[in-house]
């Protein structure tokens, strides 16, 4: 009984904010738009009959998913956020790899402080922080400002306002998630296999690529994924950061939801958004599930 | 057909394979090995033993070519070997954790070495199917390290050091995760493959048994400093120091005034007690105090006055350790003094002749003792 109760709590939890709430979600993006509060149609109201519920559910179509395939605003969001999701993930790597290995290669007594310095951005707001990347990067910014004193730019950049602006947002706040897995993988390793590798004839390098890398391999894929899936449904960083210019689904469904008070259609957006998001979440576990079998 | 004594050691013209150079290490204030030379043949299977701490793992680790030394210098075949990196050294190393690469199969453990400076897959593969012979492994060459027992790693950690046929094979504690029975039967093994492929092996353990089984030689070490470099045999029944007496083995040690007579030393260890003799080929001077060593299955344990012996001691028996084969005595002297026997036990334990508080004679030849200076 015990038992039971402890794997219905965690389930429970996911039926009470995961799964009712997406079937309400997934319910409004069958409904159509109306003036009213909530501004949508059908809904249902008590006393429930059976020729009420009749009514309620020949009410429902996909006209909502139809229509986003009728504007091409709607794929091409989709496809601009997979790119900007997918290349700064790649640069997150890039930065983050380094960093970490940088880390697990510290003095033991380094390692907390290190570790208290990646999360140490975690204590101030997100959106405080996304705002203090405006101040740096629009036209009269401490980055122009630097750059014109050092000589290196006569005119200002335009970095605001721009992709460039939201690759460096997502690069900057989702940098620590790629970092602690990658982190958490290179601490485990084993001194001893780089010096079995050295005495089997690898040279520093060569012992790095063929024993670090493929056994930091796990710590990649999770913190890639970390970053993927976020990134991805991004709304904050694109509109404080990318203007007018950067199309993503997060600033899209925004916009359909508040400024068009499409409820209806802006639900249809974040379906599809979860189905995109589906599959590499299935592979995120998969491969936590494959590393957990390793480790035993 | 008698077979020649293995005993390069003892052959003037024999050139050592691996020579240490009055070599000094240091970590920081602390001296690991301090001002050391030893030289070490080809086919030997040299133990290098003492307690945690002793420097053993360094003298290893100096060869692997992980540490250098920071005086003296080693001599690998009459060159030194301080410049030559860890990876093109002509010497492998087992290592304690065995370091099998977790992400690879056994037989990609065992081809690392191989593939790092060939790239002739069919001489690999023969190779290693060679290797995965000698160390009966064949039926486990697609598993990863994670899916084998213990003892089917620790093989495959020999077969993959071994695997680039070195000059000189390091093993570190190559035994210690295996429980006593496996370790028992591996030391067979390992001695048995020593032999079959005329590598030379350096052993750091710290088990004497283990050292006492497999190597040809043992240096038994303390501090930095080798104690003794010897055979088992010599180690055992000739130690040269109270220390290596009372490292290998059981042994009762009397503190004494000795007076040389002849090839002998009597021997007064307490009032009250008959004097004792041993013989020995050593000078310890006229007269001095020493020690006196002595082996428990040496002594014999007898309940009538034996006749005839050199060393006659009478006292009771305090303790009884039996373990199945043989059963040791703790025998208390009227001063106190506890001296140890051991008496195989060849009968059942129903009709054994001795029990506790039982007044006892031990006894032992003028040969059975060591005479040490300290």
């Amino acid at each position: 009984m015990r038992r039971f109760i402890l794997i219905a709590l965690p389930y429970l939890w996911l039926l009470l904010f995961f799964l009712i709430p997406f079937v309400i979600v997934f319910k409004i993006s069958l409904s159509d738009l109306a003036l009213a509060i909530p501004p949508y149609t059908p809904t249902l109201s008590w006393p429930i009959t059976w020729e009420a519920l009749k009514e309620f559910f020949a009410a429902l179509d996909f006209e909502n998913f139809t229509f986003l395939t009728t504007d091409d605003l709607y794929w091409k969001a989709y496809l601009s956020s997979l790119q900007i999701a997918v290349i700064s993930t790649i640069i997150t790597l890039l930065v983050g790899y380094p960093i970490a290995y940088g880390m697990a290669q510290a003095r033991d007594e380094w390692r907390p402080t290190l570790m208290m310095l990646v999360i140490l951005p975690f204590w101030t707001s997100f959106l405080i922080r996304v705002y203090s990347w405006m101040g740096i990067l629009s036209q009269e910014g401490f980055l122009n400002q630097f750059l014109m004193w050092t000589g290196v730019i006569s005119e200002p950049l335009q970095i605001l306002n721009t992709p460039v602006a939201v690759y460096i947002g997502i690069v900057y706040t989702y940098l620590p998630f790629m970092i602690l897995p990658i982190y958490s993988a290179l601490e485990k390793l084993d001194g001893s296999l780089l010096e079995a590798a050295e005495d089997l004839g690898c040279s520093r390098f060569k012992a790095f690529w063929l024993v670090t890398f493929p056994l930091s391999r796990a710590g990649m894929v999770a913190g890639s994924f970390l970053v993927f899936i976020p990134a991805l449904g991004e709304f904050v960083i694109p509109s404080l950061l990318g203007g007018s210019e950067t199309l993503m689904i997060g600033k899209v469904l925004y916009e359909e939801f508040f400024n068009n008070r499409d409820w209806p259609v802006a639900s249809a957006v974040a379906v599809i958004l979860l189905l995109i998001l589906i599959l590499p979440i299935i592979l995120f576990e998969r491969n936590e599930q494959k590393q957990r079998e390793a480790d035993q | 057909m008698a077979q020649t004594v293995f005993a390069p050691w003892a052959d003037p013209n024999e050139k050592p394979l691996i020579e240490f150079r009055n070599v000094t290490k240091r970590f920081g204030d602390f001296t690991a090995i301090d001002d050391l030379s030893l030289d070490i043949y080809a086919r030997e299977f040299f133990a290098l033993l003492g307690p945690s701490g002793c420097g053993k793992t360094t003298m290893m680790r100096m060869l692997a070519g992980f540490e250098a030394p920071t005086e003296g210098s080693i001599l690998l075949s009459g060159h030194d070997i301080a410049p030559v990196p860890p990876n093109k050294r002509a010497v492998n190393m087992m290592f304690q954790s065995y370091a099998l690469f977790p992400h690879l199969s056994v037989w990609e453990n065992i081809a690392f070495g191989l593939k790092r400076e060939s790239k002739d897959k069919a001489a690999i593969a023969a190779r290693v199917d060679e290797m995965l012979k000698l160390t009966r492994l064949e039926k486990f060459a697609r598993r990863k390290p994670h899916q084998i027992s213990g003892g089917q790693r620790q093989r495959v950690a020999l077969a993959r050091s071994l695997a680039k046929a070195p000059k000189l094979l390091l093993l570190d504690e190559p035994l210690g995760a295996l429980d006593k029975k496996l370790r028992q039967d591996t030391q067979f093994e390992l001695m048995d493959i020593q032999e079959k492929t005329g590598t030379t092996f350096v052993i750091v353990t710290h088990d004497q048994e283990e050292a006492m089984t497999v190597a040809s030689r043992v240096a038994v070490m303390d501090e930095g400093k080798l104690i003794q470099v010897a055979t088992p045999a010599q180690i055992y029944e000739q130690p040269g120091s109270i220390y290596v007496a009372d490292f290998i083995g059981e042994v009762t040690i009397l503190e004494g005034h000795g007076e040389k007579v002849g090839d002998a030393y009597e021997f007064a260890f307490a009032e009250g007690q008959p004097r004792l003799h041993a013989k020995t080929s050593r000078d310890l001077g006229a007269a001095g105090r020493m020690y006196l060593a002595i082996r428990p299955e040496k002594v014999s344990i007898s309940a009538d006055k034996p006749e005839d012996t050199p060393n006659v001691l009478k006292g009771r028996i305090l303790d009884i350790a039996y373990l199945g084969n043989i059963s040791t005595y703790h025998v208390e002297l009227s001063n106190g003094q506890i001296i140890k026997a051991q008496e195989a036990n060849t009968r059942r334990l129903s009709r054994r002749s001795f029990t506790w508080e039982d007044e006892v004679w031990l006894s032992w030849t003028d040969t059975a003792a060591v005479v040490l200076e300290r």
